[in-house]
């Protein structure tokens, strides 16, 4: 793929609503996602799933596939050339399912046909022989030492306690709430897509996919393939957004095995159907917490007990429960706590990385508790949360300093003083009522209410790990382009990292060279991170540019390279008068530079749980006005009001995307998206069936960008991604409570939850 | 491609073309043969399903989704995907200050305010909403919603979207 040109604007630097540089593919089509190569000679790929959640396989018979005509192979656990299994945190995930599978929806065998209905007959025409087992669905049951380990690892993947303070310590008040958090899909637009080239000789591929973390999954598909990393090249295809969704493996393993046993062009997408079953989801959870406060509304204690539900296999779960586990406490002060989390094995779907990473569940227990809390004291839900604010300087229930800048009161206060939307008028369209379009509301049904949700959210990675992103920066004739393998989807990092050129070079035409893995890492798009990190890579890499810049400068006009600056599009003597436009300056030379940025390091939780286990926090708060026909239990939400920490707006037009994409996920886990288990099986796997925010329910958003720039962020920037989706969810049920007096203790908040 | 399991043979009009589809099998969705066989894959599937909008394109003046016509059936129809509107509504190609490609109002507009994230909704939308203001020059707020309610975007909660089609009908109005 060739570089993409960037269309010049006049100073479209930081802080500026700079446009996409993909936008006009984007608008017209032309833009290639995964999904969208094509190839001379290509063969279509396809996946035989399991039907069942726990199942022995007995045998498995391919003939009948291969001996359909335009059948060119069908691979199963066999025709793995390298390591059977795979995972981010721990490789127990098969490849392929061979003596167990341990969730509906496990891949078993493979096929490559030369058309996607061939595929689908060659699918039907493998018979494979279960020996049925009664699926191990409750993690609680799951944990206990008598349940049967239904993967050798064991069926508890995690358990950290954490106690803080006294535990002992006595309060005036308690509350406490048994809450339940459904298992919510990303449902990105953009389908599970790839296209794998083989090498020519087959010691080697090319896979081209819509990932996350193009490093990452190379590591674990050559692995699988048996190849060394090197003859495994990934190329960023278009994502059609992730969510977290693509931080896992799911198509590339498969993808490239065909590719390199037919020696041809291999096409694979999933079906929407497939998409739920090939990705990991948002943990389901169950939370019990417990407050002690003094009679006025202060925290004193925190007691919970996480029980996460990690589905068949590890991906992430061990990270998510501890984000769990670590933001207990929410936004607020707290001196004492005593926490125990469980991320468990069963044969539900695996779960892992979702928006949000486990503070999402957390979040809703202990915004849950702040208005029972609020109650119990004669307090406002504003005053209780303003009372227990927390503030830079203070310690997270791990021992942790928070050093972010940490505005939550001010979140609060801005948030409180956004107007409310105007009452319901007498002559609203009745789309406009709760249910929408299915015009059931009956007007005098209809009542108001309010809520508030506000929440802490780590950034980047946590306990430990040595996170980096790189990028290199070239430039030349006036011309800057920019190599990192970011990944692109559809955050907007293609619009910011030419902006940081621009600031940082004095230029204005800036070249995204294509993101893959003939450069280093760039880590995850994901956590938060990919503003502060690959943003920092880039701002790196453009530094040591201009400062090699300025020594050629200053070498050639006789001046102090110290004494040069850029200041808008040329290098100036801030001393003398001497000035040249940069792109004078680079005419004929080629600077390159490429630069690492490693964020601080951060540590491992020790048994109590103590340890600065966080690199930085991000604060919103979130302010919901929902309608509710209480009869028939449908909700609209009318408005949300919100004031985020932000640090620094790079990009107003990006961020306020951000915070209304995120809020729209949130409402969606507030009041219409799960995943239907029974028993094991998906009940819903298709978008008739999961419900998602649409043009209609889409909430009026009136946001507030706090900024006081974060001195630890290279940009002082904070991450904006994962905060909108967060409290939002919360603060939408804490409104229906106040509209219905109903307890509500689970999401998403169904209809005969309110009504019956 | 040495296909055994398709051999029909037809012709589409596609974006003021007639386009010929060889050895297709009956079962081809029109979506399916917009991308695969036509090399117009612009038009996205999501869900294939009809609930998604992402495949919308105009068959004959109205908005369907590509993915519930099977394309055999669309022969003799007029049929417009993402990739023809600028030919389309030539009128209405413009150079924005920051867009040297040449776009359509609605396109420029989805760019310049916002409403293109990860873009996989995009071309669906922009088709729905170049439809709808065809038909509804000036829209009120609920009419916008509902026209787009069946186009699902994940990644920007739809309040760019909204900025996008007021700009478009505010510039058209000043310009009419
Ligand atoms: S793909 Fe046609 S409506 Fe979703
Ligand atoms: S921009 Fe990603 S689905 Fe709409």
């Amino acid at each position: 793929m060739s570089a993409t040109k960037q269309d010049v604007r006049s100073r479209d630097t930081l802080g500026a609503s700079a446009l996409r540089p993909d936008g006009v593919a984007k608008v017209t089509g032309a833009f290639s996602f995964s999904s969208d190569m094509w190839a001379e000679n290509m063969l279509w790929g396809a996946t035989l799933r399991s039907p069942h959640p726990y199942a022995r396989i007995i045998s498995i018979d391919t003939t009948p596939a291969l001996l359909i005509s335009g059948v060119s192979a069908v691979l199963t656990a066999q025709d793995v050339p390298g390591k059977a299994t795979y995972g981010l945190i721990s490789a127990d995930q098969p490849v392929f399912a061979s003596e167990y599978v341990r969730y509906m929806g496990e891949p078993v065998a493979i096929v490559a046909a030369d058309h996607p209905e061939t595929c689908r007959r060659a699918l039907e025409a493998i018979i494979v022989n279960y020996e049925v087992l009664t699926p191990v669905v409750d993690p609680e049951l799951a944990m206990l030492s008598s349940t049967e380990l239904i993967h050798p690892d064991g069926n508890l993947i995690r358990h950290q306690h954490i106690v803080h303070g006294d535990p002992n310590a006595a309060s005036d008040i308690t509350v406490e709430g048994n809450y339940t958090i459904g298992m919510q899909d990303q449902a990105f637009l953009g389908l599970e897509a790839a296209m794998a080239f083989p090498d020519s000789g087959g010691n080697g591929v090319e896979l081209h996919i819509a990932t996350q973390w193009l490093h990452e999954d190379r590591g674990q598909i050559a692995a699988c393939l048996a190849l060394p990393e090197e003859n495994v090249r990934l190329v960023l295809g278009g994502v059609g957004g992730a969510f977290g969704a693509r931080e896992d493996i799911s198509l590339q393993v498969h993808c490239c095995l065909l590719a390199l046993r037919t020696g041809k062009p291999i096409k694979m997408q999933y079906s929407r159907e497939e998409s739920f079953f090939g990705h990991v989801h948002r943990h389901p959870a169950k939370i019990w917490m417990k407050h002690h406060a003094t009679k006025d509304g202060k925290i004193v204690k925190i007691e919970s007990r996480m029980v996460f539900d990690g589905g068949a296999y590890t991906s992430t779960s061990p990270a998510v429960l501890i984000n769990g586990i670590t933001h207990t406490q929410g936004p607020y002060q707290c001196d004492n706590a005593i926490v125990d989390g469980y991320a468990v094995r069963t044969n539900n779907p695996p779960c892992g990385a979702m928006r949000g990473f486990g503070v999402v569940q957390a979040c809703f227990a202990h915004e849950s508790q702040m208005d029972l809390l609020a109650a119990a004291c004669g307090l406002s839900p504003v005053d209780v949360r303003l009372k227990n604010a927390m503030r830079t300087g203070d310690k997270l229930i791990t021992g942790q300093t928070v050093e972010s800048v940490a505005p939550v009161e001010r979140c609060i206060r801005e948030t409180d003083a956004i107007p409310m939307p105007e009452p319901m008028s007498q002559k609203a369209n009745v789309l406009e009522f709760p249910g929408g379009s299915g015009r059931t509301a009956d007007r005098h049904n209809i009542i108001r209410g309010v809520g508030w949700g506000v929440s802490i959210k780590n950034l980047m990675y946590s306990e430990g790990f040595d996170d980096y992103a790189t990028a290199r920066c070239t430039l030349s004739d006036g011309v800057a382009s920019l190599k990192f393998a970011t990944s692109e989807v559809g955050q907007g990092f293609v619009t910011l990292a030419p902006q940081i050129a621009r600031s940082v070079l004095g230029i204005d035409e800036v070249v995204l060279e294509t993101s893959d893995t003939q450069i280093g890492s760039a880590g995850s798009t994901s956590a938060s991170r990919q503003t502060w990190m690959s943003g920092g890579a880039v701002d790196g890499a453009c530094r040591l540019v201009r400062e090699r810049l300025f020594e050629h400068v200053g070498k050639l006009h006789n001046i102090d390279p110290i004494r040069l600056m850029v200041e808008n599009t040329d290098i100036i003597d801030t001393v003398g008068t001497f000035r040249i436009s940069v792109s004078d300056a680079t005419q004929g030379i080629t600077i390159s530079e490429t630069f690492e940025h490693h964020h601080r390091k951060t540590e491992d939780l020790d048994e109590n749980g103590q340890g600065n286990c966080h690199v930085a926090f991000a604060f919103v708060a979130h302010r919901a006005v929902v309608d509710v026909d209480v009869e028939l239990g449908l909700v609209k939400v009318v408005q949300i009001a919100t004031a985020q920490d932000v640090g620094r707006v790079l990009n107003p037009l990006s961020a306020i995307g951000q915070l209304e994409g995120g809020i729209a996920q949130g409402l969606g886990l507030a009041v219409m998206e799960e995943i239907i288990m029974d028993n094991g099986r998906v009940k819903n796997p298709s978008f008739t069936d999961y419900l998602l925010p649409t043009a209609l329910d889409a909430p009026r958003v009136v946001a507030i960008m706090i900024e006081e720039p974060e001195p630890q962020a290279p940009l002082g920037a904070k991450g904006i991604g994962e905060p909108p989706c967060i409290s939002v969810t919360p603060a939408i049920v804490a409104a229906i409570r106040s509209a219905t007096g109903k307890a509500l203790l689970r999401v998403p908040v169904r209809p005969q939850d309110i009504c019956l | 491609m040495n296909d055994p399991i398709g051999n029909e043979m037809y012709s589409l009009h596609v974006n003021g073309q007639d386009r010929a589809v060889m050895d297709a099998w009956v079962g081809e969705s029109l979506l399916y043969v917009l991308r695969e066989r036509l090399g117009l894959p612009g038009a996205k599937g999501a869900c294939e399903q009809g609930e998604c909008g992402s495949c919308t394109v105009l068959m004959d003046g109205d908005a369907v989704c590509s993915c519930l016509v099977m394309a055999a059936t669309a022969v003799g129809s007029e049929i417009v995907t993402v990739e023809g509107l600028v030919e389309q509504n030539p009128t209405m190609a413009v150079t924005a200050h920051a867009i040297t490609s040449q776009v359509t109002d609605v396109q420029q507009a989805f760019i310049t305010e916002g409403g293109v994230q990860c873009g996989f909704c995009t071309p669906g939308l922009i088709v729905a909403v170049h439809h709808l203001l065809d038909k509804n020059p000036d829209p009120t707020e609920l009419e916008v919603k509902e026209s787009i309610s069946g186009n699902i975007c994940r990644c920007t909660g739809y309040g760019r979207i909204f900025a996008a089609v007021e700009a478009v009908v505010q510039v058209r109005k000043a310009n009419s």
